[in-house]
């Protein structure tokens, strides 16, 4: 793989900016209220994390996180492989969902908080509700666009319903849902951040919340770093998974 | 792994119904015997890759009866090969998977059935490749094999050569009739390529358009190996030449 010689050109912008921050900090340009110097919030990540502090709330954030995606993102991969599959499913289902779809979830947020409480059943079903559109919404498209031709060599080679999903449906959407996987994930990420701001006693977004009231601009960079880390890991591992199932695919590179 | 089928087509017809009705195909029969290579040749729209739907079971919208060893044909099945003009592999599969397609290579049968259809069509080497990494001429190669695999009565091609450029064309043409010297499975070959009708198969049925329906059935018994040089072959070919810019009966209305 290229990427270990090539992972140092996309570190060249954000080193560049972090040098400059400290430089700003350092002359005193920056005001260390607003603008804490990277090597005073190192120390503030270092410090959390000894307190235990840190690993407290990201495990409570990912806790939820986890738990959202994976009851929204598999009912959305159940129901648009349903839809895409059935034409007659597609038609009860599909109007109804694409409706629901265009509502703000932060608009819905407030229902939910009335319907479940504060607690974490409202935080993991806002997430799962989030996670659910780009999983069902691409994994319907990816069923429909398994090239149909291919379906003429399946009847010829008289493939069982099951092979026809198994050999045929699922490999050719799998482009498609793993592209939704990775939606989802950003999502459950983003929903998760609303559902902490909007009142919790833990969690990632709570310690942002937290740390802003007493003005601990340093805690609040950390949380925002969390943040930033974990969804690109969740990012890298579909990548990851991307490049060793979709191996097959030939296309444009760049 | 010879398995041939006798081929029988009784009075198919096939129209489209639209604004003015559309005669398809029109009283088709055709007899193929065990092992037999026929090529149907035609011009486009004389409905000669609707009747190879039709007699793979991909088409059932037509009156008539196809037979293979005198059982009628209703459904797709293995025992009725299909080669498509595109090779239509799964992208997603290696050559070995898609020789194997739905069954699993991990049956020492499956997997000796598979080794054996790779050797068959030359692409030792290549098991473990995407057909991304193939050439059109391979490509079609593994869906022959894929076909085989399946040890058909009969085998049906679509224009299988059609996309190919002419010298693969030429060689995969060698390639199929190696192929059929083996494994002796019923051909049944649709075509618009002279040449290729001539230097393959045994029997060449000639069709007309609109209506379409078998207008003379060629005889070739020029001996294999055969050569595109000889005189032999090129008295067979002004013969099917002849046939098909013949004027029907019912030709009066030419159009292009």
């Amino acid at each position: 793989m290229k990427i270990s010689k090539k992972w140092w050109k996309g570190a060249i912008i954000p080193v560049t900016v972090l040098l400059l921050w400290q430089l700003a900090s350092f002359t005193g340009a920056a005001d260390p209220k607003l603008f804490p110097a990277p090597s005073s919030i190192f120390g503030d990540f270092y410090s959390m994390l000894l307190s235990g502090e840190l690993y407290y709330h990201i495990r409570i954030s990912i806790v939820r996180a986890a738990l959202g995606f994976l009851l929204g993102g598999s009912l959305g991969l159940l129901i648009g492989l349903l839809v895409g599959m059935y034409v007659k499913v597609e038609e009860f289902v599909d109007p109804t969902v694409q409706m629901l779809r265009t509502v703000p979830l932060l608009a819905i947020t407030p229902l939910f908080i009335l319907w479940f409480g504060f607690g974490e059943l409202s935080k993991v079903l806002l997430i799962a509700m989030g996670a659910f559109f780009p999983l069902y919404l691409n994994t319907f498209l990816g069923v429909r666009n398994v090239d149909k031709k291919l379906y003429d060599v399946a009847r010829v080679l008289e493939f069982s319903r099951f092979k026809q999903i198994t050999k045929l449906m699922l490999p050719g959407a799998l482009p498609n849902i793993l592209l939704g996987l990775r939606l989802s994930l950003s999502v459950a990420w983003l929903c998760l951040v609303v559902a902490e701001l909007m009142g919790a006693d833990s969690g990632v977004g709570f310690l942002i919340q937290d740390a802003r009231s007493y003005v601990r601009t340093g805690a609040v960079f950390v949380g925002i770093f969390i943040f930033a880390a974990v969804g690109k890991l969740a990012d890298s591992v579909v990548r990851l998974l991307e490049r060793k199932w979709l191996r097959w695919q030939d296309n444009y590179r760049g | 792994m010879s398995t041939t089928g006798k081929l029988e087509l009784l009075s198919v017809n096939k129209s489209f119904v639209g604004a003015e009705t559309n005669h398809v195909l029109a009283d088709i029969d055709l007899n193929i015997s065990p092992g037999q290579f026929v090529t149907i040749i035609g011009p486009s729209g004389c409905g000669k890759s609707t009747l190879l739907k039709i007699v793979a079971g991909l088409d059932q919208d037509y009156t008539g009866s196809v037979f293979i060893n005198d059982q009628e044909v209703s459904d797709p099945s293995r025992d009725k090969g299909f080669i498509f003009q595109e090779h239509r592999l799964f992208p997603w599969l290696t050559v070995e998977q898609n020789i194997a397609a739905d069954l699993s290579l991990r049956s020492s049968e499956v997997r000796q059935k598979v080794d054996e259809m790779i050797a068959l069509v030359r692409l030792d080497g290549y098991e473990k490749a995407y057909p991304k990494q193939l050439s059109g001429g391979m490509s079609q190669r593994v869906a022959i094999a894929r076909a085989l695999m399946r040890s058909p009565q009969v085998l049906l091609l679509d224009e299988p050569f059609g996309a190919l450029d002419a010298f693969t064309r030429t060689h995969m043409q060698e390639a199929l009739l190696d192929i059929w010297r083996t494994n002796r499975t019923t051909m049944m070959l649709v075509t618009h390529d002279l040449d290729e009708a001539v230097f393959l198969s045994e029997k060449i049925v000639v069709m007309d358009a609109r209506p379409g329906r078998v207008k003379q059935t060629i005889v070739n018994d020029l001996p294999y190996p055969r050569t595109r040089y000889g005189a032999g072959f090129q008295e067979l070919r002004s013969l099917v030449l002849r046939a098909l810019e013949q004027p029907g009966e019912t030709d009066e209305s030419w159009t292009i």
